[in-house]
This record gives C-alpha cells, sequence and structure tokens, in this order.
C-alpha cells in the first residue's frame, strides 16, 4: 500500500492500474512519488538570520522506450492529474513499442534508519546551539569579523510504483551542518569554512561539544589564509591531503564514468573500458553502501539496490556507472546509480560515494620528494567539462612546499589539469585514506544531489596551479 | 493552462489572514504557478520530453521583529493550516531582530506596467520538434561533429506577492529558450560548444539554423587546442562570459555583502572603481527585457539605476533588511539585479583585437574561483590566441588568475553590446593578468 493517496481522489490500487496501462507498451518507467520536509535556520551577523521550513510532495511519472524519455510532473496527486500525465507520456511515445523489463534486484539491507532529523532535535535547542557557536568563535578575539553559521536538516519519503504493481520505498534522513567564519588582520579578510552531516541525527555529530571542533577547524583555516601569500602559476607537483580533496577524483575521473556520457560517446573515456587509465597503484570505487554517509542509499530513485562499484582497479578501467536506461542500452546492468534531485527531475547516472582506496606510502615521503610545488589540503568546488576531459578545483587551504619542506600558505588558486591523464600523474598513493566530512553536493545538468568522496594523500607528478606570482 | 490571478489571490489572502488570526502583526506571502514543457533531441532523434506543473507558497511571518517563513508545494487549504501554525510556532520562538519588517509603505510599487513579459502563444511539442530538427541538421552538416543536442524549453509563469499592508500585486511571464551542444572531433580528441537562445516573445526567438551552426561552428574551431607557457598578458572576455564581470560586482555591492564588511568594495561608494569612461546601469522596465520586473521580490518599486557613472560606483544593490542596517532606502533590489549592462565601448571589436600585437581571447571559464572578499580571482579558461588582430590557435587547459580591483581599473569595452541575456555586456579587454600553463 502507498502513503501517498491519503487525502487524494485515488486510491493505490487505481494508481497502479494507470501505471500498468501507461507502460504498457514501454521498456521501462515508473511512478515516483516523493514527499520532502526540510528545514534551515541561519545564524549570521550576530543574529538568526532566517528560519525557514519547506514542505513538498509530488510526483514524477516516466515513460522509456528506446532511447527515448518522457517525463511529467505534477504537485497535484489526484486522479485527473495522473491521468493527464499519462496522455501526455503514451502521446509522446505513440509511435514506440517496447517490452517493460521487470526486473529489478530485492534488497534486505539498510543504511541509515528512518528518522526525522528536523523533529529529532528541537528548535530551541538549535537556535541556542548557534547562538553558542557565535559565542564561541567571536569569543577568539577581535579578529573575528564575521561568524556564519546553519543548520540543514531534511527527511524525505519516497515510493516507486512500477508497473504490475511492485512498489519500492525509502526514507532518507540528511543533515549538514556548516560554520563560516571571516577574520580580519591589519586590513586583510580572509575565510574559513568548515561543516560536518550525513544520513543520521544532528546530534550524532554535535554532541560532546563535537560543534566546537567544527568551529576551531574554520577558524584554523581563516588563520592560515590570513598569512597566505601570491600563489604560483605554472606547472608544478602537487600534494593532495586526504579526505575532501577527492573532489578531484569526482571532478576529473567520476563525471567521465557515468554511464549516460559513454553511451553517448561524449565522454573522454568512452573508448577506454579494460585499458590503463591510471597508475598502478590507483583504485577507485563508487560505493552506495556505506552507512549513514552522505551519499549512500539503500535503494537509487529508480528502486535498485545500490552497491560497490569499482570504477579503476590498479588504473585499469572496469565499470562505468549505470541507471536502468543506459545500462540497457549499453547491455549492462544498474549499478544503484540512477539518481534525480526530486521528483521534478527525471533519473541520471550519478555519484554517490566516490573513494580512492589507501596505498602504501606516508605523507612525510610524498611532501619530502618534492622539490617545488605546493600541498593542497582544502578545497572550495570543482568543475569539468567531460567531453575535453578538462577540470578545475579551487584550493581553499594549500601550502608551497620548498626543497621537500612545506613552506608558506598560499592564497586560493584554482587547480587546473586533463581528467584522462592526471590519474596517470599520480606517482605515489598514500597509506592514510580518509572520508570527506560529509558536505558535498554535485551538480549535472541543473540537479543537485548529495555526495560523498574519500582519499588518501596523493602524490601528483604534474598539474597547472593558477597562482598570479610568475 | 496557467492559473489566473484571481486563484493566487484567493491564496495569499487565505495565507494573510489565518497567519494574522493566529497572532502575526505582519506577514509576506508569495503564490506561484508555473507550467513548462520542454523537448530534447539528441544526433536528430528525440530524445526526452518534459511537461512540469508546479505550484509554490512562500510565506513569511512576522511577530514585532521576529520572523520565520515556510514553502511548500501542496495548495490545499488543509496543508496550509497546518504550516501556517508551525511557522506562527517558530516565529514566536525566533530571537527578534530589529532590522527585520515588511518594506516601508511608501516605497511599494503603485501601479503595474505591461512591461510585454508574456506571450500566450503556445509552441505545442511538434513544433518544438521540428524546430529542433532544423537545429540538429545544421549542427551535424560538418562531419568533424559527432555529436548534437538540442533542446527547446516553453515556460508560462503567474505570480501574485501581497503583504499585510495592502499590497498585492502580479502579473504573467513567459520565457522561450532553445540551445544546442554541438560534440567535435579530430584524432581521437573531442571538444564542445553551444549556442543558447531565451525571449519573452516566440517570434523573436533566433532562427533554429543560427542556433545550430554558431554551435558547430564553435565546436570546430576549437579543435586541437594548444597549452600555452605561463605569462602576463592582456585577456580579451568573449561577449558570453564578459557579463560574468557584471555579476561580480552585483554581488560585490549588494547590501547584504556592504552591511556584513564581507566584499572587496566595502567603503568604495562614490569612489572611482572602473577607467572614467565606464558605465553600469541596471534597468527593469525594458519591454521584454528576460530581466525585467515591476517591483522586487518584497514589492518595493524598481527603477532605473546607475550602479557605476563615469567609473565612480554610484549605488548598492538594496533591499530592506539590509538597508535598515546601512542606514538606507531599499532601492527595489531584493532579489538582486534586472537588466543589467554596461554601456557600449566605442573601439569596434577589429579595433579591440588590433590594440596590442598579442592577447588571449577566452571564450569559457571553468571553476568557481572568485572571492567576493577578498576580490581574488582564478580560474580556468579556454579560448585563443590573438596574433594582429586574428585568432590564431584554439588554447585550453589554462587559468587566468588577478585581483577584481585591478581587473575593474584596467577593463576597456567594445562597442557590440547586445541584450541577449538578462545581464549583458560587450566585449572586453582586461589589461595585464596572469595567465598559468606549461
Amino acid at each position: 500500500m502507498s502513503n501517498f493517496f491519503k487525502e487524494t481522489d485515488i486510491d493505490t490500487s487505481q494508481a497502479e492500474a494507470i501505471v500498468t496501462e501507461t507502460l504498457k507498451n514501454c521498456d521501462d518507467g515508473e511512478l515516483y512519488l516523493e514527499n520532502h520536509k526540510s528545514e534551515s535556520i541561519v545564524l549570521d551577523d550576530n543574529k538568526i538570520k532566517s528560519s525557514t521550513y519547506n514542505s513538498d510532495q509530488g510526483y514524477g511519472f516516466r515513460a522509456v522506450t528506446g532511447e527515448v524519455v518522457a517525463y511529467s510532473h505534477s504537485n497535484d496527486i489526484s486522479k485527473e492529474s495522473l491521468r493527464k500525465s499519462s496522455d501526455n507520456l503514451k502521446d509522446t511515445l505513440k509511435s514506440k513499442k517496447g517490452t517493460y523489463n521487470h526486473e529489478i534486484p530485492k534488497t534486505n539491507s539498510k543504511y541509515y534508519e528512518n528518522i526525522n532529523p528536523i523533529e529529532s532535535k528541537t528548535f530551541d535547542s538549535k537556535i541556542d546551539l548557534l547562538k553558542s557557536v557565535n559565542n564561541y568563535l567571536r569569543s577568539k578575539g577581535s579578529i573575528v569579523n564575521q561568524v556564519t553559521a546553519n543548520f540543514l536538516g531534511e527527511h524525505k519519503s519516497i515510493e516507486i510504483i512500477r508497473s504490475d504493481n511492485q512498489i519500492l520505498k525509502d526514507d532518507r534522513p540528511l543533515v549538514r551542518f556548516n560554520v563560516s567564519v571571516v577574520l580580519e588582520k591589519d586590513g586583510k579578510k580572509e575565510t574559513g569554512v568548515y561543516g560536518v552531516g550525513g544520513r543520521q541525527s544532528y546530534d550524532d555529530y554535535l554532541k560532546d561539544g563535537s560543534w566546537k571542533d567544527v568551529c576551531d577547524e574554520a577558524f584554523r583555516i581563516a588563520n592560515v589564509n590570513l598569512e597566505s601569500k601570491s600563489a604560483p602559476a605554472g606547472e608544478m607537483k602537487v600534494v593532495l591531503g586526504p579526505g575532501w580533496p577527492a573532489i578531484l577524483i569526482h571532478e576529473a575521473i567520476g563525471h567521465g564514468l557515468e554511464g549516460d556520457f559513454n553511451r553517448k560517446k561524449t565522454s573522454a573515456f568512452h573508448s577506454l573500458m579494460g585499458q590503463q587509465v591510471a597508475s598502478e597503484g590507483v583504485t577507485i570505487v563508487d560505493d552506495g553502501t556505506l552507512h549513514q554517509r552522505r551519499g549512500s542509499l539503500t535503494i537509487d530513485d529508480e528502486g535498485t539496490p545500490t552497491e560497490n562499484t569499482v570504477l579503476i582497479e590498479n588504473g585499469i578501467l572496469k565499470n562505468y556507472m549505470q541507471d536502468r536506461l543506459n545500462a540497457r542500452l549499453m547491455g549492462t546492468k544498474s549499478t544503484g546509480s540512477g539518481r534525480r534531485e526530486s521528483y521534478k527531475h527525471v533519473v541520471l547516472p550519478r555519484m554517490r560515494n566516490t573513494m580512492m582506496l589507501s596505498g602504501k606510502y606516508s605523507q612525510d615521503e610524498m611532501i619530502s620528494s618534492v622539490d617545488k610545488g605546493i600541498f593542497a589540503v582544502s578545497f572550495g568546488g570543482g568543475q569539468v567539462d567531460i567531453t575535453s576531459g578538462k577540470f578545475v578545483f579551487n584550493c581553499t587551504e594549500a601550502y608551497e612546499i620548498n626543497n621537500g619542506k612545506i613552506g608558506s600558505p598560499i592564497k586560493g588558486a584554482t587547480l587546473i589539469g586533463d581528467g584522462p591523464s592526471i590519474l596517470k600523474e599520480v606517482s605515489l598513493v598514500g597509506n592514510d585514506m580518509k572520508l570527506d566530512p560529509g558536505i558535498g553536493t554535485c551538480g549535472k545538468a541543473g540537479q543537485g544531489v548529495p555526495v560523498g568522496v574519500a582519499q588518501p594523500s596523493i602524490l601528483i607528478n604534474k598539474m597547472t596551479v593558477g597562482g598570479t606570482k610568475l | 493552462m496557467i492559473r489566473d490571478q484571481e486563484f493566487l489571490k484567493d491564496i495569499a489572502s487565505y495565507c494573510i489572514e489565518n497567519s494574522k488570526k493566529l497572532g502575526a502583526t505582519d506577514v509576506g506571502v508569495k503564490v506561484i504557478h508555473s507550467v513548462s514543457e520542454n523537448v530534447s533531441f539528441r544526433n536528430k532523434k528525440l530524445d526526452e520530453s518534459n511537461r512540469a506543473d508546479s505550484f509554490a507558497v512562500n510565506l513569511t511571518t512576522y511577530i514585532e521583529k521576529k520572523k520565520s517563513s515556510i514553502n511548500s508545494s501542496d495548495l490545499s487549504k488543509s496543508n496550509l493550516e497546518k504550516l501556517i501554525e508551525r511557522c506562527i510556532d517558530a516565529t514566536k520562538i525566533t530571537p527578534s531582530d530589529e532590522n527585520n519588517s515588511l518594506p516601508d509603505k511608501d516605497l511599494m510599487s503603485k501601479e503595474i506596467r505591461d512591461l510585454n513579459l508574456y506571450d500566450e502563444t503556445h509552441y505545442p511539442n511538434d513544433k518544438k520538434i521540428e524546430f529542433l530538427k532544423k537545429v540538429e541538421e545544421t549542427a551535424s552538416t560538418d562531419e568533424k561533429i559527432i555529436n548534437t543536442e538540442a533542446g527547446f524549453t516553453e515556460n508560462k509563469n503567474n505570480f501574485i506577492l501581497a503583504n499585510s499592508n495592502g499590497f498585492l500585486g502580479g502579473y504573467k511571464t513567459s520565457n522561450f529558450s532553445s540551445s544546442c551542444v554541438a560534440v567535435s572531433r579530430i584524432n581521437g580528441a573531442m571538444e564542445r560548444d553551444y549556442e543558447f537562445g531565451s525571449t519573452r516573445f516566440l517570434e523573436d526567438m533566433m532562427e533554429p539554423e543560427e542556433i545550430g551552426k554558431i554551435a558547430a561552428d564553435k565546436a570546430i574551431k576549437k579543435l586541437g587546442p594548444k597549452k600555452i607557457k605561463s605569462e602576463r598578458i592582456g585577456v580579451i572576455f568573449d561577449k558570453r562570459i564578459s557579463k560574468g564581470i557584471l555579476s561580480t560586482l552585483a554581488s560585490a555591492i549588494s547590501a547584504s555583502a556592504i552591511a556584513r564588511g564581507t566584499s572587496f568594495l566595502k567603503d568604495q561608494i562614490n569612489s572611482e572603481v572602473f577607467p572614467n569612461s565606464i558605465n553600469i546601469i541596471d534597468d527593469p522596465k525594458i519591454e521584454k527585457g528576460l530581466g525585467s520586473q515591476n517591483f522586487d521580490s518584497e514589492g518595493v518599486e524598481t527603477n532605473s539605476l546607475k550602479l557605476v557613472e563615469n567609473g565612480i560606483l554610484k549605488n548598492y544593490l538594496i533591499d530592506t533588511y539590509y538597508g535598515k542596517k546601512l542606514n538606507l532606502k531599499s532601492n527595489g533590489r531584493s532579489g538582486g539585479t534586472t537588466n543589467l549592462y554596461f554601456e557600449n565601448g566605442t573601439l569596434s571589436f577589429k579595433d579591440l583585437l588590433n590594440s596590442e600585437k598579442k592577447f588571449l581571447y577566452i571564450t569559457e571559464t571553468i571553476g568557481h574561483g572568485g572571492n567576493i572578499i577578498t576580490g581574488d580571482y582564478s580560474v580556468g579558461a579556454s579560448g585563443f590566441m590573438v596574433e594582429d588582430g586574428e585568432l590564431t590557435y584554439p588554447v585550453s587547459e589554462i587559468t587566468i588568475a588577478g585581483n577584481f580591483k585591478e581587473m575593474f581599473k584596467n577593463i576597456t569595452l567594445a562597442n557590440d553590446l547586445e541584450m541577449k541575456y538578462s545581464t549583458n555586456a560587450p566585449t572586453l579587454l582586461i589589461n595585464q593578468m596572469t595567465v598559468a600553463g606549461k
């Protein structure tokens, strides 16, 4: 039974009948129903700047035949609206004929609890904590110029009704707690940002004063940047720290290994399956099954259970990430990577938690091997052009390396590289793999979805650093 | 079909009345309905068709100087009743802030002018399909083009904005947009480029053949790029990206960034920020303008503003809340700029390219490397080398870097401004930026 038709003029079996009838000549498709509650509470400039509660519900009805996707979505869950959507889908696909693929794997695994983080912490205690964050950071001295802190919490319930009445359900909590601090010293201003989150309650991340660690880290980064000098410009060796810098992997490799770009042959990786695309010792996976991680999913947005997909094994390209449509057209199986931002969006193959696994070197060995280069500890965001393979990301904490020693901090600079060749430039893989703190959102085709990344420290032989100092 | 004003007004009034009944002293509400139809093609075949029918209500309640908001897509009164109650409960326990308030009554928009923002023409999907066939047909003429994608979206929107001071206004808008992405290949290496048109009226849309041809030409021209050596060089920004300079300016002069002290332009009002030949205007009342509006997102009247006059920063972008912090009146920029543009420069595009022996001409940047607090800028880029006024070869995998404060002072504008987006700039040159390459 579905939970979505209670206060509507339609019941589960009537909805199922519409789905089955609409999809009878299609290869695939489903009715996706979603109820999404979220909150955002922001403290800024010593005040509670905003508190917002969002409640959104709707459906996305999809019919797929061959390569064609017909989609119709609405927030009006009613007989008339569903009928209208159904007519719309049938009209788009009227000249096509497909055979419905009923097969969908089942799972008993669950990677997070069904809790609603918004309700599991009182509004008062959230406001109090934000005030404590503000007081704590401002007590660090008059160099603290600005403090912003916020809670973002959500609970999403989804149901997928497939042809012949299969109903698949998932309930997904997600939280994020973020702190940003601006410091001012001698007329110079710099920012530090840090956050934590995942698919648990707020208090799992903030208890026993661990919120102070988040503040301390944001403060530390801003403080380092106050001392920063102009970044160098040109090609040099780059050591990346463990954890969040793995967004390099996400941008440089991850997007290029999504099924749609490879089916369409627009990815720089589309002809490289089975070939050496990275140095030996480099293994990269995309794992949706890590407990309570931001990028984890029990089932994806097509109902397929997620898995741990090996993308690159010891340097060899092994798999792409697939949703059902691209898997079918490429003659393979969905890897449980079919995701959508909401019922308003079509399914695309997307990353979950993308990780480079540990090797055997220590970070010290890497740094001491570099004559001239940079050591990048943290990043803002990144972007990739999957066709040319060029990707960038912005350092938010980085240092010069001179003669094997870490030198002064450098200003935020963009690093640019070439996706298909960058992993061949990885000469040392560290033994210190770390997950990011749970803050990533990946954008593709206008859709944002939560993701995670992980990596050990790595040494890259050659990358272009976009500073101003020649 | 798009719902009418009466339907939206009824919901807005319901929200205001119920909020007041439960104890709100002030209320602001926006109710929106939008219908969007999109068709996309890939390699001359139908790829996706998408129909969206969306409602939204955004409600903010005040109890004296306390404030809280809710958003919902479910307009049923039973749902709204629950959410309003929740909103009031949250408002009661949110700490107060002396700057929280509805806009001053005398600043509110008094009359709604027809700015020609709504075209009721419906372009049926089979027409869209015909259009896209032509786009792709033209885009794929050259054998170096190995992949094309094209899309057409039609959007109809209606809204009501209301508050408990008696303001109530809204109107319909429409948008038609079409795009083409072409992928070219030579010797196994691929490049991608695009063209995009967006208009309020269907009749103003670019010809499909033009969209396809521009996308393909651009993708082919990019083939076989070189990485250049790191150097200091003048950088010319193509019109597609030069408008990004204005977006940066807009962020840096928003009242929020100024009041919070997080802008590299703090304390620069009435100072020279650009060369004295430069004027920057934000005009909300342009007929058919993509950024046109009668009033801002709080209902405050918006009029044309000279943000920069003869190189001097004249105005911030001010909303009610941050205006109060700065002791300034809202100038109707809650929600940001409207139709923002540089007034044309004096040099022709050709003369600009010839003004030095050598330039880097950038057609695309990637990454988010602008820092509004420090003004530091560093992004990935691709484009062409310009030697003796000619584009000689494509360039990629480089970065360009500088600081906005100096970049702004070193801008030279061409005279080729077109009003194609909501933010528009002519081709522009920034003298002496650092390019990092080999």
